[in-house]
């Protein structure tokens, strides 16, 4: 299933206008607080009447549709559960108005985690709890897309990594196109199959995931700072000092322990200012992850650095370095140097988000 | 301790709890019809609107009497056709105390399930129609149960309000025992005569043990349903 959204409206202080395209999997509405993203999904959800409005669910229009025929399971910011029902009677509501039994209830309940929440109300829900109701609730609507508003923004770092691990499962298990308003680019890193950029009412770049992260050009659209590759790996053994090996196609990765067994596929977040740059191969440094790459181009992104795309076995690494390194190294595209991976970030249940830094 | 109650007393004690609870629960759907409009849409005539409901609350209660008695008298212009074409009238009948009970007790209960229904989100209502439910079901199975506890005090300050209605009553309906004699007009009555004094004293006990209950019922039921709305 895939979603296309055309979309034009006039707010009294900026202009909304965005054509977008959502495969199934998770598509990422990235930008910041203020940009738009939550009006475009709120247009999607028929909550929100633009001035113009294309919106295609597999070639079949939605836009003309009241927000109750249109068949999405929106998952609100602040969850939106109602007060005066149990857990039971929210997760049940959408089916209790079509009149007749919840498909699915058990296998949501347990995927999500609700048995023992599904007597209390939602007064007596924490954050987390609430959030997963919220979806589960989504999902038993029996939606033919899903919205997410910032679903773990109000939620603490404990929180966001009990929920992350359940969105990735509906990414992976549903054929649903999947729609994630976010600002917060580690959750994106971890989630997003596509991503669209979305910047004071416009769209300035969409594509999948790993490509438009790797991309220096794109980079400095999601923030310098956060800008970063993601690779696809797999777990190659389970060293006896602790660490996991991790093979990356142009090398191996060591990491603190993750749990899996070898062959298991895995995604891996490396921010490019986590990267430095070696003509040769260092020795005597403490830094165990180091890896043979080819410079593929160098992009200027701020006053005092550049972004330089790598290539890596033929995925793509970014590093960040200071234009004064460049002229020191010499570096220019084609040339082979080594990276030095300082740190590197999980996208995958087991590991929480956070950075990794397994040095010496 | 109760004295014992001569029976004009005792018939105006039930005519008054007839009337009131016909006046509350007939003006119910348009009260809540108003304080939904009030509360949610936004209209020409929004104010006139408001300040219409509110109208018998700063009039004195004698001259909305009166005016219900132009209105509403048999050559009344709204008296007049009801009169002619169905042979339905409020002049001086039990019907009319409940009229002027109803018009008199308005405003509180608008005000109360008004308040109510703006402290409800409606980005629940929202949430609620994302879910497949078309605005009437929103209403009933969302926004309703949220205002009931509103919806209870105001129909109990209501039922109150009418229990003690004087002024527009006796200005519309007069003071006709068995017929048209409330809790207040004959307490008025059995002052004006000699030796009425103990009935009237034992009427007033009695208002105050039916305001109290109601009070109590009030709190009680409006306690249990916030509870329960409240998600606790």
């Amino acid at each position: 299933m895939t979603l296309e959204i055309r979309l034009a409206h006039h707010f009294p202080d900026f202009r909304l206008e965005v054509d977008l395209t959502a495969p199934p999997g998770l598509t990422c509405l990235f930008g910041r607080s203020g940009s738009g993203k939550t009006t475009i999904i709120n247009a999607v959800a028929g909550l929100l009447r633009p001035d113009q409005a294309t919106i295609l669910l597999d070639g079949q229009p939605l836009h003309h549709l009241p927000p109750h025929r249109r068949g999405v399971g929106y998952v609100f910011q602040d969850a939106r559960l109602f007060p005066h029902l149990t857990v039971h009677g929210n997760l049940t509501y959408a089916a209790r108005i079509r009149r007749r039994a919840p498909r699915d209830l058990d296998r949501i309940v347990a995927l999500l985690g609700l048995a023992p929440l599904l007597d209390r109300r939602p007064g007596a829900l924490s954050g987390g709890e609430r959030q997963r109701v919220a979806i589960g609730r989504a999902l038993l609507s029996e939606p033919r897309l899903i919205l997410m508003d910032e679903p773990l923004a109000a939620l603490d770092e404990a929180r966001k990594a009990e929920i992350l691990p359940h969105i990735e499962a509906l990414r992976d298990e549903l054929r649903l196109p999947i729609l994630y308003v976010s600002h917060a680019l580690p959750e994106v890193a971890r989630l997003a199959t596509t991503i669209a950029v979305i910047e004071a009412g416009r769209m300035v770049a969409q594509g999948p995931a790993a490509q438009l992260l790797s991309d220096p050009a794109t980079a400095a659209l999601l923030g310098l700072a956060d800008a970063g590759a993601i690779l696809s790996a797999r777990i190659a053994a389970q060293e006896a000092d602790g660490l996991t090996r991790v093979e990356t196609g142009a090398g191996p990765l060591w990491l603190p322990r993750l749990s899996g067994a070898p062959g298991q596929p895995v995604r891996l977040r490396i921010a490019a200012q986590d990267v430095m740059l070696a003509l040769d191969r260092p020795l005597g440094l403490s830094a165990l992850n180091i890896l043979p790459v080819r410079v593929l181009s160098l992009h200027p992104a701020d006053a005092a650095g550049a972004l330089v795309q790598l290539d890596l076995g033929g995925q793509s690494l970014l590093a960040r370095v200071t234009h004064r390194s460049v002229q020191a190294l010499g570096l220019v595209p084609g040339q082979g140097a080594f990276a030095i991976v300082k740190s590197v970030a999980m996208a995958r249940d087991g590991v929480e988000g956070g950075p990794q830094s397994p040095q010496g | 301790m109760i004295p014992s109650l001569p029976p004009e007393a005792w018939q105006a004690l039930t005519l008054s709890l007839k009337v009131s609870l016909w006046a509350t629960l007939a003006s119910l759907p348009l009260g809540l019809l108003t304080a939904h409009a009030l509360a949610r849409w936004r209209f020409p005539g929004h104010g006139l609107l408001n300040g219409l409901v509110h109208l018998p609350l700063i009039l004195p209660p004698v001259v909305t009497g009166y005016l219900l008695l132009l209105a509403f008298g048999r050559q009344g212009w709204i008296g007049a056709p009801l009169w002619d074409w169905f042979g339905v009238t409020f002049a001086f009948r039990w019907t009319g105390a409940a009229l002027a009970a109803a018009v008199m007790s308005f405003p509180l209960m608008v005000r109360a399930i008004r308040l109510a229904i703006e402290a409800v989100d409606p980005r629940l209502e929202q949430a609620a129609a994302t879910l497949g439910a078309p605005a009437p079901v929103v209403w009933l199975t969302v926004t309703l149960p949220l205002i009931l506890p509103g919806i209870i005090a105001g129909a109990i300050l209501a039922f109150a309000k009418a229990m003690g209605e004087f002024g527009a009553t006796i200005t519309f309906v007069a003071n006709i025992p068995g017929q048209t004699q409330t809790l207040p007009t004959a307490i008025y009555s059995f002052l004006q005569i000699p030796d009425g004094e103990s009935a009237a004293w034992g009427l007033a006990l009695v208002s105050v043990a039916v305001a109290f209950l109601a009070l109590a019922l009030s709190e009680g039921l409006s306690r249990r349903v916030a509870a329960r709305i409240a998600g606790r």
